[in-house]
Protein backbone atom coordinates (compact mmCIF):
# COMPACT_ATOMS: atom_id res chain seq x y z
CA UNK A 1 0.00 0.00 0.00
CA UNK A 2 1.80 3.34 -0.78
CA UNK A 3 -1.79 5.51 0.37
CA UNK A 4 -0.84 4.52 4.49
CA UNK A 5 -2.92 5.92 6.92
CA UNK A 6 -0.47 9.25 7.09
CA UNK A 7 -1.26 10.48 3.75
CA UNK A 8 -4.97 9.40 4.23
CA UNK A 9 -5.46 11.68 7.23
CA UNK A 10 -3.60 14.40 5.47
CA UNK A 11 -6.22 14.22 2.90
CA UNK A 12 -9.04 13.75 5.21
CA UNK A 13 -7.76 17.21 6.83
CA UNK A 14 -7.86 19.40 3.86
CA UNK A 15 -11.00 17.85 2.04
CA UNK A 16 -13.39 20.28 3.33
CA UNK A 17 -11.23 23.07 1.82
CA UNK A 18 -12.62 22.33 -1.88
CA UNK A 19 -16.34 21.45 -3.16
CA UNK A 20 -15.45 18.60 -4.86
CA UNK A 21 -13.04 15.05 -4.50
CA UNK A 22 -11.46 15.72 -7.48
CA UNK A 23 -9.73 18.63 -6.06
CA UNK A 24 -7.64 16.58 -3.91
CA UNK A 25 -5.81 14.77 -6.94
CA UNK A 26 -2.88 17.13 -6.89
CA UNK A 27 -2.51 17.49 -3.34
CA UNK A 28 -2.60 13.57 -2.98
CA UNK A 29 0.13 13.28 -6.07
CA UNK A 30 2.28 15.39 -4.19
CA UNK A 31 1.96 13.22 -1.14
CA UNK A 32 2.63 10.34 -3.21
CA UNK A 33 5.91 11.60 -4.69
CA UNK A 34 7.31 12.86 -0.97
CA UNK A 35 6.67 9.48 -0.20
CA UNK A 36 7.92 7.14 -3.22
CA UNK A 37 10.18 9.68 -4.93
CA UNK A 38 8.08 9.24 -8.00
CA UNK A 39 4.30 8.24 -9.36
CA UNK A 40 4.14 4.64 -10.48
CA UNK A 41 1.25 3.00 -11.84
CA UNK A 42 0.27 0.62 -8.82
CA UNK A 43 0.11 4.66 -6.75
CA UNK A 44 -2.21 5.80 -10.01
CA UNK A 45 -4.20 2.77 -9.45
CA UNK A 46 -4.73 3.52 -5.39
CA UNK A 47 -4.97 7.36 -6.32
CA UNK A 48 -7.55 6.53 -8.54
CA UNK A 49 -10.01 4.35 -6.19
CA UNK A 50 -8.97 6.58 -3.11
CA UNK A 51 -10.45 9.62 -5.12
CA UNK A 52 -12.96 7.37 -6.81
CA UNK A 53 -12.13 8.40 -10.31
CA UNK A 54 -11.19 6.59 -13.79
CA UNK A 55 -7.32 5.90 -13.91
CA UNK A 56 -7.58 7.45 -16.97
CA UNK A 57 -8.72 11.19 -15.15
CA UNK A 58 -5.33 10.32 -12.59
CA UNK A 59 -3.03 9.45 -15.61
CA UNK A 60 -3.66 12.54 -17.60
CA UNK A 61 -3.08 14.62 -14.65
CA UNK A 62 -0.05 12.81 -14.27
CA UNK A 63 1.29 13.30 -17.92
CA UNK A 64 0.14 16.85 -17.84
CA UNK A 65 2.33 17.94 -14.91
CA UNK A 66 6.55 18.10 -15.01
CA UNK A 67 7.11 17.81 -11.31
CA UNK A 68 5.41 14.46 -11.43
CA UNK A 69 8.35 11.82 -12.09
CA UNK A 70 6.96 8.46 -13.85
CA UNK A 71 10.40 6.78 -13.40
CA UNK A 72 12.39 6.79 -9.90
CA UNK A 73 14.91 9.59 -9.23
CA UNK A 74 17.85 9.49 -7.56
CA UNK A 75 18.04 10.88 -3.98
CA UNK A 76 19.23 14.24 -5.16
CA UNK A 77 17.23 15.76 -7.86
CA UNK A 78 19.32 18.47 -9.70
CA UNK A 79 17.62 20.61 -11.87
CA UNK A 80 19.39 23.59 -13.59
CA UNK A 81 16.90 26.33 -14.85
CA UNK A 82 18.12 27.05 -18.90
CA UNK A 83 15.65 29.45 -19.64
CA UNK A 84 16.53 32.71 -20.64
CA UNK A 85 17.68 34.79 -17.50
CA UNK A 86 19.90 31.90 -16.64
CA UNK A 87 21.14 31.17 -19.77
CA UNK A 88 22.77 34.43 -20.09
CA UNK A 89 24.53 34.25 -17.04
CA UNK A 90 25.96 31.05 -17.99
CA UNK A 91 23.69 28.27 -17.30
CA UNK A 92 24.55 25.92 -20.11
CA UNK A 93 28.25 26.05 -18.79
CA UNK A 94 26.56 24.64 -15.12
CA UNK A 95 24.99 22.37 -17.40
CA UNK A 96 27.88 20.80 -18.81
CA UNK A 97 29.46 20.91 -15.48
CA UNK A 98 27.55 18.95 -13.97
CA UNK A 99 27.22 16.40 -16.77
CA UNK A 100 31.31 16.02 -16.61
CA UNK A 101 31.13 16.26 -12.52
CA UNK A 102 28.42 13.36 -12.62
CA UNK A 103 29.13 11.47 -15.77
CA UNK A 104 25.84 11.90 -16.97
CA UNK A 105 24.20 13.79 -19.31
CA UNK A 106 20.45 15.83 -18.30
CA UNK A 107 17.68 13.29 -17.65
CA UNK A 108 19.78 10.55 -16.74
CA UNK A 109 20.35 9.20 -13.06
CA UNK A 110 23.88 8.23 -11.67
CA UNK A 111 24.71 4.46 -11.22
CA UNK A 112 24.85 5.07 -7.31
CA UNK A 113 20.89 6.51 -7.74
CA UNK A 114 22.54 9.40 -5.75
CA UNK A 115 22.01 12.13 -8.56
CA UNK A 116 19.55 12.85 -11.06
CA UNK A 117 19.89 15.94 -13.27
CA UNK A 118 17.80 17.57 -15.36
CA UNK A 119 16.68 21.02 -16.75
CA UNK A 120 14.03 23.05 -16.13
CA UNK A 121 12.44 25.76 -17.25
CA UNK A 122 12.40 29.29 -15.55
CA UNK A 123 12.05 28.92 -11.69
CA UNK A 124 11.25 32.25 -11.46
CA UNK A 125 14.36 33.16 -9.90
CA UNK A 126 15.59 35.12 -12.38
CA UNK A 127 17.55 38.15 -10.33
CA UNK A 128 20.16 35.96 -8.81
CA UNK A 129 20.50 33.73 -12.08
CA UNK A 130 21.73 30.81 -12.74
CA UNK A 131 19.69 28.90 -10.24
CA UNK A 132 18.66 25.52 -9.76
CA UNK A 133 16.72 23.53 -7.43
CA UNK A 134 17.76 20.80 -5.47
CA UNK A 135 14.79 18.34 -4.24
CA UNK A 136 12.82 21.17 -2.33
CA UNK A 137 15.60 23.69 -2.32
CA UNK A 138 16.83 26.65 -4.70
CA UNK A 139 19.97 27.39 -4.98
CA UNK A 140 20.66 30.45 -6.30
CA UNK A 141 23.99 32.77 -7.91
CA UNK A 142 25.81 29.31 -8.72
CA UNK A 143 28.92 29.27 -10.54
CA UNK A 144 30.92 25.94 -11.41
CA UNK A 145 32.75 25.69 -8.17
CA UNK A 146 29.80 26.24 -5.91
CA UNK A 147 28.03 23.28 -8.21
CA UNK A 148 31.62 21.26 -7.53
CA UNK A 149 31.91 22.18 -3.66
CA UNK A 150 27.56 20.91 -3.60
CA UNK A 151 28.24 17.86 -5.12
CA UNK A 152 31.69 16.84 -3.46
CA UNK A 153 28.77 17.81 -0.05
CA UNK A 154 26.48 15.29 -1.13
CA UNK A 155 28.52 12.71 -2.60
CA UNK B 1 12.40 58.96 -4.18
CA UNK B 2 8.72 58.09 -4.47
CA UNK B 3 6.46 56.35 -1.85
CA UNK B 4 6.80 52.85 -1.47
CA UNK B 5 3.67 50.69 -1.57
CA UNK B 6 4.63 46.87 -1.47
CA UNK B 7 8.43 46.75 -0.12
CA UNK B 8 10.43 48.95 2.52
CA UNK B 9 13.61 50.60 1.40
CA UNK B 10 15.43 48.90 3.86
CA UNK B 11 14.83 45.25 5.02
CA UNK B 12 12.79 44.47 7.95
CA UNK B 13 13.72 41.63 10.13
CA UNK B 14 11.18 38.84 9.99
CA UNK B 15 8.71 40.58 8.32
CA UNK B 16 7.13 37.47 7.55
CA UNK B 17 5.56 37.16 10.83
CA UNK B 18 2.39 38.50 12.19
CA UNK B 19 3.51 40.59 14.98
CA UNK B 20 6.35 42.65 13.25
CA UNK B 21 4.03 42.73 10.43
CA UNK B 22 1.10 44.32 12.77
CA UNK B 23 3.64 46.03 14.66
CA UNK B 24 6.31 47.68 12.24
CA UNK B 25 3.66 47.71 8.77
CA UNK B 26 0.50 48.70 9.72
CA UNK B 27 -0.80 45.09 9.26
CA UNK B 28 -4.45 44.43 8.99
CA UNK B 29 -5.01 48.04 9.34
CA UNK B 30 -6.24 48.24 5.13
CA UNK B 31 -8.28 45.46 6.59
CA UNK B 32 -10.05 47.09 9.15
CA UNK B 33 -11.16 50.16 7.30
CA UNK B 34 -12.35 47.96 4.34
CA UNK B 35 -14.62 46.39 6.78
CA UNK B 36 -16.44 49.56 7.89
CA UNK B 37 -17.10 50.24 4.25
CA UNK B 38 -19.92 48.77 1.93
CA UNK B 39 -18.72 46.54 -0.60
CA UNK B 40 -19.20 49.23 -3.70
CA UNK B 41 -17.38 51.60 -1.48
CA UNK B 42 -14.33 48.98 -1.46
CA UNK B 43 -14.35 48.66 -5.36
CA UNK B 44 -14.82 51.92 -5.97
CA UNK B 45 -11.91 53.21 -3.52
CA UNK B 46 -9.52 50.52 -5.88
CA UNK B 47 -11.53 51.96 -9.04
CA UNK B 48 -10.23 55.75 -7.61
CA UNK B 49 -6.62 54.18 -7.22
CA UNK B 50 -6.40 53.41 -11.30
CA UNK B 51 -4.74 49.70 -9.75
CA UNK B 52 -4.16 47.72 -13.01
CA UNK B 53 -3.79 44.10 -12.66
CA UNK B 54 -0.41 42.98 -12.28
CA UNK B 55 -0.93 39.42 -13.48
CA UNK B 56 -0.04 40.08 -17.10
CA UNK B 57 -2.49 42.17 -19.02
CA UNK B 58 -3.07 45.50 -17.43
CA UNK B 59 -6.51 44.47 -16.36
CA UNK B 60 -8.01 47.36 -14.48
CA UNK B 61 -8.88 45.50 -11.08
CA UNK B 62 -11.89 47.98 -9.47
CA UNK B 63 -13.81 47.39 -13.25
CA UNK B 64 -12.65 43.12 -12.72
CA UNK B 65 -14.52 43.34 -9.10
CA UNK B 66 -17.39 44.88 -10.58
CA UNK B 67 -18.07 42.03 -12.99
CA UNK B 68 -18.38 39.69 -10.06
CA UNK B 69 -22.49 39.16 -10.15
CA UNK B 70 -24.11 40.61 -6.52
CA UNK B 71 -26.92 38.02 -5.72
CA UNK B 72 -25.69 35.02 -7.56
CA UNK B 73 -28.68 31.68 -7.66
CA UNK B 74 -28.57 28.30 -8.89
CA UNK B 75 -31.51 27.70 -10.98
CA UNK B 76 -33.22 26.47 -7.75
CA UNK B 77 -33.21 29.89 -5.84
CA UNK B 78 -30.54 28.78 -3.39
CA UNK B 79 -27.91 31.14 -3.19
CA UNK B 80 -24.16 30.15 -5.28
CA UNK B 81 -20.99 31.00 -3.27
CA UNK B 82 -18.68 32.99 -4.81
CA UNK B 83 -14.85 32.45 -4.80
CA UNK B 84 -11.80 34.46 -4.93
CA UNK B 85 -8.62 33.34 -6.31
CA UNK B 86 -4.75 34.27 -5.96
CA UNK B 87 -2.68 33.41 -9.16
CA UNK B 88 0.98 32.61 -7.58
CA UNK B 89 1.88 30.26 -10.35
CA UNK B 90 5.08 33.01 -10.99
CA UNK B 91 5.94 30.98 -14.39
CA UNK B 92 6.62 33.49 -17.10
CA UNK B 93 10.32 33.87 -17.66
CA UNK B 94 12.14 36.96 -16.51
CA UNK B 95 9.48 37.60 -13.72
CA UNK B 96 10.40 36.94 -9.71
CA UNK B 97 8.63 39.54 -7.87
CA UNK B 98 5.55 37.15 -6.90
CA UNK B 99 8.07 35.07 -4.61
CA UNK B 100 9.44 38.18 -3.04
CA UNK B 101 5.99 39.00 -1.68
CA UNK B 102 5.19 35.35 -0.98
CA UNK B 103 8.56 35.07 1.31
CA UNK B 104 8.63 38.39 2.98
CA UNK B 105 4.89 39.58 3.22
CA UNK B 106 2.66 36.80 3.01
CA UNK B 107 0.16 38.89 5.43
CA UNK B 108 -0.03 41.01 3.12
CA UNK B 109 -1.77 38.76 0.59
CA UNK B 110 -3.43 37.36 3.43
CA UNK B 111 -4.94 41.08 4.47
CA UNK B 112 -5.43 41.59 0.34
CA UNK B 113 -7.00 38.79 -0.58
CA UNK B 114 -9.49 39.17 2.70
CA UNK B 115 -10.36 42.82 1.20
CA UNK B 116 -11.01 41.65 -1.93
CA UNK B 117 -13.54 38.97 -0.94
CA UNK B 118 -15.50 41.29 1.40
CA UNK B 119 -15.54 43.65 -2.07
CA UNK B 120 -16.61 40.94 -4.19
CA UNK B 121 -18.90 38.72 -1.51
CA UNK B 122 -16.48 35.54 -1.95
CA UNK B 123 -17.17 33.36 1.06
CA UNK B 124 -13.94 31.36 0.31
CA UNK B 125 -10.44 31.30 -1.54
CA UNK B 126 -7.34 29.40 -2.75
CA UNK B 127 -3.97 30.44 -3.20
CA UNK B 128 -2.77 28.95 -6.49
CA UNK B 129 0.75 29.11 -6.00
CA UNK B 130 3.20 27.14 -8.53
CA UNK B 131 4.96 23.69 -7.17
CA UNK B 132 8.24 24.16 -7.21
CA UNK B 133 7.87 27.55 -4.63
CA UNK B 134 7.96 24.57 -1.77
CA UNK B 135 9.99 26.41 1.07
CA UNK B 136 7.04 29.56 0.10
CA UNK B 137 4.74 27.82 0.43
CA UNK B 138 5.79 26.53 4.19
CA UNK B 139 6.26 30.76 5.22
CA UNK B 140 2.74 30.79 3.99
CA UNK B 141 1.20 28.01 6.24
CA UNK B 142 2.19 29.38 8.61
CA UNK B 143 1.00 32.58 7.87
CA UNK B 144 -2.49 31.35 7.71
CA UNK B 145 -2.12 29.73 10.71
CA UNK B 146 -1.29 32.84 12.33
CA UNK B 147 -3.96 34.56 10.78
CA UNK B 148 -6.90 32.15 11.56
CA UNK B 149 -5.77 32.25 15.28
CA UNK B 150 -6.00 35.88 15.45
CA UNK B 151 -9.42 36.28 13.69
CA UNK B 152 -8.04 37.90 10.54
CA UNK B 153 -9.10 35.08 8.94
CA UNK B 154 -12.47 32.48 9.63
CA UNK B 155 -15.33 33.00 11.03
CA UNK B 156 -16.71 36.79 11.56
CA UNK B 157 -13.37 38.19 10.93
CA UNK B 158 -12.65 41.62 13.41
CA UNK B 159 -15.91 40.82 14.76
CA UNK B 160 -17.65 42.22 11.73
CA UNK B 161 -19.23 39.37 10.64
CA UNK B 162 -17.18 38.78 7.61
CA UNK B 163 -16.60 35.25 6.95
CA UNK B 164 -13.66 34.01 4.66
CA UNK B 165 -11.85 30.69 4.75
CA UNK B 166 -8.30 30.73 2.89
CA UNK B 167 -6.51 27.74 2.35
CA UNK B 168 -3.04 26.96 -0.05
CA UNK B 169 -3.47 24.67 -3.60
CA UNK B 170 -0.27 23.74 -5.06
CA UNK B 171 0.14 22.96 -8.72
CA UNK B 172 3.21 21.22 -10.16
CA UNK B 173 5.02 22.14 -12.80
CA UNK B 174 3.30 23.80 -15.63
CA UNK B 175 3.22 27.12 -16.97
CA UNK B 176 0.38 27.49 -18.99
CA UNK B 177 -1.45 27.23 -15.49
CA UNK B 178 -0.52 31.01 -15.05
CA UNK B 179 -3.37 31.40 -18.13
CA UNK B 180 -6.26 31.77 -14.98
CA UNK B 181 -8.72 29.85 -17.04
CA UNK B 182 -6.19 27.06 -17.23
CA UNK B 183 -5.59 27.68 -12.96
CA UNK B 184 -8.80 26.83 -12.40
CA UNK B 185 -8.79 23.85 -13.94
CA UNK B 186 -5.91 22.78 -12.49
CA UNK B 187 -7.45 23.91 -9.16
CA UNK B 188 -10.27 21.18 -9.53
CA UNK B 189 -7.71 18.43 -10.24
CA UNK B 190 -7.96 18.48 -13.41
CA UNK B 191 -5.02 18.90 -16.36
CA UNK B 192 -4.35 22.19 -16.77
CA UNK B 193 -5.88 23.47 -19.84
CA UNK B 194 -7.12 26.87 -20.83
CA UNK B 195 -10.87 27.31 -21.28
CA UNK B 196 -13.28 28.78 -23.85
CA UNK B 197 -14.61 31.91 -23.08
CA UNK B 198 -17.24 33.09 -22.82
CA UNK B 199 -18.27 32.20 -20.23
CA UNK B 200 -16.13 34.31 -18.28
CA UNK B 201 -14.61 32.73 -14.92
CA UNK B 202 -16.59 36.31 -12.74
CA UNK B 203 -19.75 33.99 -14.32
CA UNK B 204 -18.31 30.04 -14.13
CA UNK B 205 -15.08 30.45 -12.72
CA UNK B 206 -14.06 27.83 -9.90
CA UNK B 207 -15.96 24.66 -9.64
CA UNK B 208 -18.57 26.17 -11.98
CA UNK B 209 -19.10 29.21 -9.64
CA UNK B 210 -18.68 33.13 -9.64
CA UNK B 211 -15.24 33.64 -9.53
CA UNK B 212 -12.49 36.25 -9.08
CA UNK B 213 -8.67 35.80 -10.39
CA UNK B 214 -5.73 38.10 -8.96
CA UNK B 215 -2.45 38.20 -8.93
CA UNK B 216 0.03 38.41 -5.82
CA UNK B 217 1.14 41.67 -6.70
CA UNK B 218 -2.63 42.92 -7.28
CA UNK B 219 -4.21 41.86 -3.95
CA UNK B 220 -0.70 43.37 -1.99
CA UNK B 221 -0.96 46.51 -3.85
CA UNK B 222 -4.59 46.76 -2.35
CA UNK B 223 -3.72 46.69 1.32
CA UNK B 224 -2.16 50.12 0.97
CA UNK B 225 -5.18 51.56 -0.97
CA UNK B 226 -7.65 50.85 1.19
CA UNK B 227 -5.24 51.51 4.40
CA UNK B 228 -4.81 54.97 3.28
CA UNK B 229 -7.21 56.17 0.53
CA UNK B 230 -6.55 55.50 -3.32
CA UNK B 231 -5.27 59.44 -3.71
CA UNK B 232 -2.06 58.76 -2.97
CA UNK B 233 -1.47 55.40 -5.06
CA UNK B 234 -3.22 57.42 -8.04
CA UNK B 235 -0.84 60.31 -7.68
CA UNK B 236 1.88 57.80 -8.77
CA UNK B 237 2.18 56.45 -12.25
CA UNK B 238 0.50 57.81 -14.86
CA UNK B 239 -3.39 58.54 -15.35
CA UNK B 240 -4.57 55.37 -16.40
CA UNK B 241 -2.51 53.44 -14.15
CA UNK B 242 -1.82 53.97 -11.02
CA UNK B 243 1.04 53.75 -8.26
CA UNK B 244 4.76 51.47 -7.95
CA UNK B 245 5.27 48.33 -9.85
CA UNK B 246 7.79 45.73 -9.18
CA UNK B 247 9.79 45.56 -11.60
CA UNK B 248 11.98 42.20 -11.78
CA UNK B 249 15.68 43.18 -13.44
CA UNK B 250 16.90 40.25 -14.79
CA UNK B 251 20.46 39.66 -17.72
CA UNK B 252 22.90 41.42 -18.29
CA UNK B 253 22.87 44.44 -15.33
CA UNK B 254 25.27 44.90 -12.87
CA UNK B 255 22.55 44.76 -9.79
CA UNK B 256 19.83 42.45 -11.13
CA UNK B 257 16.84 42.26 -9.14
CA UNK B 258 13.54 43.60 -7.82
CA UNK B 259 12.72 46.91 -7.61
CA UNK B 260 9.54 49.00 -6.62
CA UNK B 261 9.33 52.22 -8.90
CA UNK B 262 6.88 54.17 -10.30
CA UNK B 263 4.95 52.93 -13.43
CA UNK B 264 6.38 55.77 -15.45
CA UNK B 265 9.91 55.48 -14.65
CA UNK B 266 11.33 55.14 -18.73
CA UNK B 267 13.41 51.90 -19.49
CA UNK B 268 16.97 53.42 -19.47
CA UNK B 269 16.01 55.36 -16.28
CA UNK B 270 15.35 51.52 -15.08
CA UNK B 271 18.40 50.30 -16.24
CA UNK B 272 20.71 52.77 -14.74
CA UNK B 273 18.95 51.87 -11.95
CA UNK B 274 20.12 48.55 -11.70
CA UNK B 275 23.94 50.16 -12.49
CA UNK B 276 23.88 49.84 -16.09
CA UNK B 277 24.25 47.16 -18.14
CA UNK B 278 26.87 44.45 -16.85
CA UNK B 279 30.54 45.59 -17.13
CA UNK B 280 30.34 48.39 -19.10
CA UNK B 281 29.19 46.49 -21.99
CA UNK B 282 26.75 47.85 -25.16
CA UNK B 283 23.42 47.31 -24.67
CA UNK B 284 21.44 45.24 -27.15
CA UNK B 285 18.09 44.54 -26.54
CA UNK B 286 15.93 44.47 -24.05
CA UNK B 287 12.82 42.21 -23.16
CA UNK B 288 10.63 44.60 -21.23
CA UNK B 289 7.35 42.45 -19.74
CA UNK B 290 8.58 39.18 -19.17
CA UNK B 291 9.74 36.78 -22.08
CA UNK B 292 5.95 37.02 -24.06
CA UNK B 293 7.01 40.82 -24.40
CA UNK B 294 8.35 42.19 -27.93
CA UNK B 295 11.49 42.89 -27.42
CA UNK B 296 12.91 46.30 -28.01
CA UNK B 297 16.04 47.33 -29.23
CA UNK B 298 18.72 49.19 -27.76
CA UNK B 299 17.42 52.49 -29.71
CA UNK B 300 14.07 52.57 -28.15
CA UNK B 301 14.85 52.00 -24.53
CA UNK B 302 13.49 55.76 -23.95
CA UNK B 303 9.91 54.36 -23.41
CA UNK B 304 7.78 54.72 -20.00
CA UNK B 305 6.86 51.26 -18.43
CA UNK B 306 3.28 51.66 -17.70
CA UNK B 307 1.07 49.54 -19.74
CA UNK B 308 -0.34 52.08 -22.55
CA UNK B 309 3.40 53.42 -23.28
CA UNK B 310 4.86 50.29 -24.13
CA UNK B 311 1.57 49.12 -26.11
CA UNK B 312 2.22 52.07 -28.12
CA UNK B 313 6.02 50.87 -28.76
CA UNK B 314 4.78 47.49 -30.25
CA UNK B 315 5.27 45.66 -26.76
CA UNK B 316 3.59 45.31 -23.14
CA UNK B 317 4.03 45.39 -19.67
CA UNK B 318 2.97 42.27 -19.12
CA UNK B 319 4.53 41.22 -15.87
CA UNK B 320 7.09 43.16 -14.68
CA UNK B 321 9.84 41.18 -16.40
CA UNK B 322 12.62 43.07 -17.19
CA UNK B 323 15.63 40.65 -19.63
CA UNK B 324 18.49 43.07 -20.49
CA UNK B 325 20.82 41.29 -23.28
CA UNK B 326 24.48 42.86 -23.99
CA UNK B 327 26.39 42.87 -27.06
CA UNK B 328 27.42 39.78 -26.89
CA UNK B 329 24.03 37.82 -27.12
CA UNK B 330 23.66 36.11 -30.07
CA UNK B 331 19.43 37.26 -30.42
CA UNK B 332 18.65 33.71 -32.58
CA UNK B 333 20.03 32.30 -30.10
CA UNK B 334 18.08 33.90 -27.38
CA UNK B 335 14.95 33.54 -29.06
CA UNK B 336 15.36 29.94 -30.46
CA UNK B 337 15.63 29.39 -26.14
CA UNK B 338 12.30 30.71 -25.78
CA UNK B 339 10.51 29.26 -28.12
CA UNK B 340 12.10 26.06 -27.14
CA UNK B 341 10.41 27.19 -23.87
CA UNK B 342 6.61 27.37 -25.27
CA UNK B 343 7.19 24.32 -27.30
CA UNK B 344 7.54 22.16 -24.48
CA UNK B 345 4.75 24.50 -22.86
CA UNK B 346 2.02 24.37 -25.12
CA UNK B 347 -0.77 22.45 -23.72
CA UNK B 348 -1.51 20.93 -27.06
CA UNK B 349 -5.31 21.72 -26.97
CA UNK B 350 -5.38 23.76 -29.92
CA UNK B 351 -3.78 22.78 -33.41
CA UNK B 352 -1.97 26.39 -34.29
CA UNK B 353 -0.88 26.50 -31.23
CA UNK B 354 0.33 23.09 -30.57
CA UNK B 355 2.11 23.12 -33.78
CA UNK B 356 2.82 26.37 -34.55
CA UNK B 357 5.28 26.32 -31.37
CA UNK B 358 6.94 23.29 -32.02
CA UNK B 359 7.89 24.42 -36.31
CA UNK B 360 8.84 27.49 -34.73
CA UNK B 361 11.46 26.02 -31.98
CA UNK B 362 12.44 23.71 -34.90
CA UNK B 363 13.24 26.77 -37.21
CA UNK B 364 14.96 29.26 -35.19
CA UNK B 365 17.07 25.82 -34.01
CA UNK B 366 18.21 25.22 -37.44
CA UNK B 367 18.87 28.80 -38.37
CA UNK B 368 20.75 28.74 -34.58
CA UNK B 369 22.95 26.77 -35.64
CA UNK B 370 23.95 27.06 -39.13
CA UNK B 371 21.04 25.03 -40.94
CA UNK B 372 18.52 27.55 -42.29
CA UNK B 373 17.16 28.24 -45.10
CA UNK B 374 16.23 32.63 -46.25
CA UNK B 375 12.73 31.40 -47.07
CA UNK B 376 12.41 29.82 -43.78
CA UNK B 377 12.53 33.57 -42.26
CA UNK B 378 9.15 33.79 -44.81
CA UNK B 379 7.89 30.54 -42.74
CA UNK B 380 8.54 32.11 -39.55
CA UNK B 381 6.04 34.94 -40.43
CA UNK B 382 3.49 32.64 -41.78
CA UNK B 383 2.96 30.70 -38.77
CA UNK B 384 2.91 33.70 -36.66
CA UNK B 385 -0.14 34.80 -38.54
CA UNK B 386 -2.04 31.95 -38.14
CA UNK B 387 -1.33 32.11 -34.40
CA UNK B 388 -2.20 34.73 -32.31
CA UNK B 389 -5.78 35.60 -31.93
CA UNK B 390 -6.66 31.89 -33.42
CA UNK B 391 -6.47 30.01 -30.34
CA UNK B 392 -8.37 29.43 -26.98
CA UNK B 393 -5.87 31.34 -24.78
CA UNK B 394 -3.38 34.06 -25.63
CA UNK B 395 -0.59 31.61 -25.04
CA UNK B 396 0.09 31.26 -28.87
CA UNK B 397 0.05 35.09 -28.78
CA UNK B 398 3.00 35.25 -26.51
CA UNK B 399 4.38 32.63 -28.23
CA UNK B 400 4.61 35.29 -31.85
CA UNK B 401 6.03 37.74 -29.33
CA UNK B 402 9.90 36.99 -29.25
CA UNK B 403 9.55 35.59 -32.84
CA UNK B 404 7.96 38.36 -34.56
CA UNK B 405 10.23 40.91 -32.85
CA UNK B 406 13.42 39.37 -32.86
CA UNK B 407 13.26 38.57 -36.62
CA UNK B 408 12.12 42.42 -37.31
CA UNK B 409 14.58 44.08 -35.83
CA UNK B 410 17.17 41.86 -35.22
CA UNK B 411 16.74 40.19 -39.42
CA UNK B 412 20.14 41.31 -40.21
CA UNK B 413 21.88 38.41 -37.88
CA UNK B 414 19.67 35.69 -38.59
CA UNK B 415 20.34 36.58 -42.42
CA UNK B 416 24.44 35.90 -41.18
CA UNK B 417 23.29 32.66 -39.57
CA UNK B 418 21.99 31.79 -43.02
CA UNK B 419 25.07 33.15 -45.02
CA UNK B 420 27.49 32.36 -42.92
CA UNK B 421 26.25 28.81 -42.38
CA UNK B 422 27.05 29.03 -38.16
CA UNK B 423 26.23 31.64 -35.88
CA UNK B 424 28.73 34.77 -36.40
CA UNK B 425 28.63 35.38 -32.58
CA UNK B 426 30.59 31.76 -31.61
CA UNK B 427 34.22 30.67 -32.38
CA UNK B 428 34.04 28.11 -34.94
CA UNK B 429 33.06 24.61 -33.32
CA UNK B 430 31.83 26.19 -30.12
CA UNK B 431 28.27 25.19 -29.83
CA UNK B 432 25.55 25.82 -27.22
CA UNK B 433 25.82 22.03 -25.35
CA UNK B 434 22.17 22.51 -24.52
CA UNK B 435 21.39 22.62 -28.40
CA UNK B 436 23.32 19.58 -29.40
CA UNK B 437 19.42 17.88 -29.42
CA UNK B 438 16.32 18.47 -28.21
CA UNK B 439 16.25 16.84 -24.36
CA UNK B 440 13.09 14.97 -23.59
CA UNK B 441 12.04 17.17 -20.16
CA UNK B 442 8.82 14.42 -20.19
CA UNK B 443 10.71 11.66 -19.73
CA UNK B 444 11.95 11.64 -16.57
C1 LIG C 1 0.12 31.98 -21.02
C2 LIG C 1 -0.25 32.85 -19.86
C3 LIG C 1 0.46 32.77 -18.67
C4 LIG C 1 0.14 33.56 -17.58
N1 LIG C 1 0.87 33.44 -16.43
C5 LIG C 1 0.53 34.19 -15.34
C6 LIG C 1 1.25 34.06 -14.12
O1 LIG C 1 2.19 33.26 -14.00
N2 LIG C 1 0.86 34.81 -13.06
C7 LIG C 1 -0.19 35.70 -13.14
O2 LIG C 1 -0.52 36.34 -12.17
N3 LIG C 1 -0.88 35.85 -14.30
C8 LIG C 1 -0.55 35.12 -15.40
N4 LIG C 1 -1.28 35.26 -16.55
C9 LIG C 1 -2.41 36.22 -16.57
C10 LIG C 1 -3.67 35.60 -15.98
O3 LIG C 1 -4.37 34.91 -17.01
C11 LIG C 1 -4.62 36.64 -15.42
O4 LIG C 1 -4.83 37.61 -16.37
C12 LIG C 1 -4.12 37.29 -14.16
O5 LIG C 1 -3.81 36.34 -13.18
C13 LIG C 1 -5.17 38.21 -13.62
O6 LIG C 1 -4.67 38.91 -12.50
P1 LIG C 1 -4.58 40.50 -12.47
O7 LIG C 1 -5.89 41.04 -12.99
O8 LIG C 1 -4.38 40.80 -11.04
O9 LIG C 1 -3.45 40.87 -13.34
C14 LIG C 1 -0.94 34.48 -17.67
C15 LIG C 1 -1.64 34.58 -18.87
C16 LIG C 1 -1.31 33.78 -19.96
C17 LIG C 1 -2.11 33.91 -21.22
S1 LIG D 1 15.29 32.09 -16.19
FE1 LIG D 1 16.20 30.83 -14.70
S2 LIG D 1 15.04 31.33 -12.95
FE2 LIG D 1 14.06 32.51 -14.48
Amino acid sequence: MILCETIKSKMEAIRSEFPTEQALLLPLLHEIQAKEGWVSEGAMREASEFLHLPLAKVKEVVTFYTMYNRKPVGKYHIQVCTNIACFLRGSDQLVACFEKKLGISCGETTADRKFTLSEVECLAACGTAPVMQVNNDYHENLDESSCQALIDRLS
Amino acid sequence: MSELFLTTKDQIADSHTLSVYRSKLQGYAGLERALTMTRDEVVDQVKKSNLRGRGGAGFPTGMKWSFMPKEPKHPDGSPKPKYLVCNADEGEPGTFKDRLLLNRYPHRLIEGMAIAAHAIGASRGWIYVRGEFYQEIVILKKALEEAYAQGFLGKNIMGKGFDFELSIYRGAGAYICGEETALLNSLEGKRGEPRLKPPFPAMVGAFGMPTCVNNVETFCSVVGILRDGPEAFAKVGTERSGGTRLFCVSGHVEKPGVYELPLNITLRDLISHCGGVKDGKKLKAVIPGGASAPMLSAEEIDVAMDFDSLMKAGTMAGSGGVIVMDETVCIVEAAARLLKFYEHESCGQCSQCREGSHWLARLFHRIETGHGDTKDLDTIARLCSNMAGQTICAFADAVTGPALSSLKKFRKEFEAHITGGCCPLKKPGQKAPHFLEHHDHVAL
